[in-house]
C-alpha cells in the first residue's frame, strides 16, 4: 500500500473516561505527519497505541514490512543506573540481530560523540539523552520513526539542530515521520500532513488547510499565533 | 554445614545466580518488593509439612504462584509491582504462620544447617544453570523493558512474557537458597551484593560481574567462616554482603 499507516474509527478508554474517539486518518509512504493540539488532548495516548502497548477500539493497520523507530517525551531514568548509552544502544542492535557497527554510525548521525555515550545514561544533559533516543530510535534501520515532542527540554539552538537532523534523516532515507509537537512554526515548516487533537472534532489536513486560525483557536479554546514560513516543502 | 565439594559448588552457582538475578531486581527498583516476594515460600513449605512432602517443593510451588499472582495482578489493575507485593507478602506471612509451629516457622525464615543429599545438590546446581542462561541470553531484553517498556515494544520485546519470565526467575533462584539461607536470608543474598554493585559500577557488565563476584565471595566466605567457628552459615553470609555494602557507600563517597 502506498500508505504507511492507515487508523479507522480509533477510540481509547480509559475506564470510564474516552481520552481518544472516531479516530480516522492516514499516513503517506515517505510523508510526514504533525500531530497537534494542546495539552491532554491524547496526542501521547495515540502514539501509544499506534505501538501497541495500548487497547482501542477501531483499526490501526502498519504497511507489511513496518519498522518502528520510536522516541518518547522523556523517560524517567535514574540518575546512578549503571548503564550506559552504548549498553542501551547494543541492546537493541542485539534484538533486532542489526550490526553493531549501526551503534557507532548511528551515534555520528545524531552528533553524539562516542565519549559522551561511555558514560551513565543518568548523566547525560537533556539535549544529550535526546540525541541518544535519536540514535536509539535509528538503529536497525527503521522505516517509521515517531517523535514525541523531540526537543522538550533543549535549549533553542539545540532544537533546530536536532529538528534539522531529524529532518535530513527523513529525506535522506525516505522514512515515514509521525511527529507530536507545539511548535507549530516548527510543524508549518516540515510537516506534509497535520492531525490536530484537542477540543471538537479532530481535524487532518495538509498543513494550509489545517493551521488556520479558526481551526487552531477551535482546538485550543483560544487564540494560537504561529509564523507561517513560506519555504515550505 | 561442613564446606564439601558439593557444597560449595552448589553455593557457587546459587550465589552466581542470584547476584544475576539482583542486579536486575535492583536496576528494576524492586529491591523491596522482591525481598518480599521471597516469604511467599512460608505457606507452600507449611503445607508441605502438613502434608510431609519435601518442604523445598512446597516452597518453589507457592514461589511459582505468587509470581504469577502478582504479575497477573499487576497487568489487570495496573497497580505498582511495590503495592501488590506488599499485600501479597502479608497475606503470606499470615497464612504461613497460621500453617507452621514456631519452629518450623523460624528454620524456614533462617535456614536449617542440614546437610545436602548430592541428588539435592545436583538438582540445585541445574537449576542455577538454568537461571544463569535465562538472564544472560535475555538481558538485552531485560535491560530495554527496565529502561522503558514502549520502547522494547517498539523493538520486538514481548514485555509481559519477559516480566513474568523474570518473576519466575527470581522465584526460582529464592527457592535455590531455602534449605540453605533461608527464605529471609536468601532474599537478602540477591539483593545486597546487587545493590552494592550498583554503587560502584558504571557499566552494564560491569554491574552484572560486580554483583555475581560479591554474591560469590559473600557466600564462600560466609559459609567458611561459619564452618570454622561453628555457627549457621546464613546470617554470616548476609553480614558479609552488608558489609561490603556499608564499604561500597564509604568508598563512593570517598571517590
Amino acid at each position: 500500500m502506498a500508505n504507511a499507516l492507515e487508523v479507522e474509527h480509533l477510540e481509547v478508554h480509559f475506564g470510564e473516561k474516552r481520552v481518544l474517539s472516531d479516530l480516522s486518518f492516514e499516513v503517506r509512504s515517505g510523508g510526514a505527519l504533525a500531530i497537534i493540539g494542546p495539552n491532554g488532548a491524547g496526542k501521547t495516548v495515540l502514539f501509544q497505541a499506534l505501538i501497541g502497548a495500548l487497547r482501542h477500539g477501531g483499526s490501526i493497520r502498519w504497511a507489511p514490512g513496518t519498522r518502528l523507530g520510536y522516541v518518547p517525551q522523556k523517560l524517567d531514568i535514574e540518575r546512578d543506573l549503571p548503564l550506559t548509552g552504548v549498553d542501551f544502544l547494543r541492546a537493541k542492535a542485539t534484538i533486532a540481530r542489526a550490526p553493531l557497527g549501526d551503534v557507532d554510525r548511528m551515534l555520528s548521525l545524531v552528533g553524539l560523540p562516542l565519549s559522551s555515550a561511555r558514560e551513565p545514561i543518568g548523566t547525560l544533559s537533556g539535549g544529550q539523552f535526546q540525541r541518544l533516543l535519536l540514535a536509539f530510535a535509528l538503529v536497525a534501520r527503521p522505516n517509521v520513526l515517531l517523535f514525541d515532542e523531540p526537543t522538550a527540554g533543549v535549549d533553542q539552538l539545540g532544537e533546530e539542530g536536532l529538528y534539522e537532523t531529524i529532518h535530513r534523516l527523513q529525506v535522506e532515507q525516505g522514512l515515514t515521520l509521525l511527529l507530536i509537537s507545539h511548535e507549530l512554526t516548527i510543524v508549518y515548516r516540515y510537516a506534509s500532513a497535520v492531525l490536530c487533537l484537542g477540543r471538537g472534532r479532530p481535524c487532518f489536513g495538509p498543513p494550509d488547510e489545517v493551521l488556520t486560525s479558526e481551526i487552531m483557536a477551535q482546538a485550543y479554546g483560544a487564540p494560537v499565533r504561529f509564523h507561517r514560513h513560506d519555504a515550505h516543502d | 554445614m561442613t564446606l564439601t565439594t558439593e557444597a560449595l559448588l552448589l553455593s557457587v552457582a546459587m550465589a552466581s545466580a542470584a547476584g544475576l538475578v539482583g542486579a536486575f531486581a535492583v536496576m528494576r527498583r524492586m529491591a523491596l518488593a522482591s525481598d518480599a516476594l521471597s516469604h511467599v515460600a512460608l505457606p507452600g513449605i507449611g503445607l508441605a509439612l502438613a502434608f510431609h512432602v519435601h518442604p523445598v517443593v512446597g516452597g518453589i510451588a507457592a514461589l511459582c504462584l505468587g509470581a504469577l499472582l502478582i504479575w497477573s495482578l499487576e497487568y489487570r489493575t495496573r497497580m505498582s509491582t511495590e503495592t501488590i507485593i506488599g499485600v501479597v507478602f502479608s497475606a503470606a506471612l499470615a497464612v504461613g504462620s497460621m500453617m507452621a509451629t514456631g519452629e518450623e516457622l523460624l528454620d524456614a525464615l533462617l535456614g536449617v544447617p542440614a546437610s545436602l543429599t548430592r541428588a539435592e545438590a545436583a538438582l540445585g546446581v541445574v537449576a542455577a544453570l538454568g537461571i544463569i542462561a535465562f538472564v544472560l541470553t535475555q538481558k538485552e531484553r531485560l535491560v530495554m523493558a527496565l529502561v522503558s517498556a514502549d520502547l522494547a515494544r517498539t523493538s520486538g520485546v514481548r514485555v509481559a512474557g519477559l516480566e513474568l519470565a523474570f518473576l519466575l526467575a527470581f522465584a526460582l533462584t529464592v527457592s535455590l537458597g531455602l534449605r540453605y539461607l533461608g527464605v529471609l536470608l536468601m532474599g537478602s543474598l540477591i539483593i545486597i551484593p546487587a545493590a552494592t554493585a550498583k554503587h560502584v559500577a558504571r557499566s552494564l557488565d560491569g554491574m552484572l560481574a560486580t554483583s555475581v563476584v560479591l554474591a560469590v565471595i559473600s557466600t564462600v566466605a560466609g559459609a567458611a567462616l561459619a564452618s570454622r567457628f561453628q555457627r549457621s552459615s546464613g546470617p554470616v553470609i548476609i553480614v558479609i554482603a552488608a558489609g561490603m555494602f556499608f564499604a561500597s557507600l564509604f568508598l563512593r563517597r570517598r571517590r
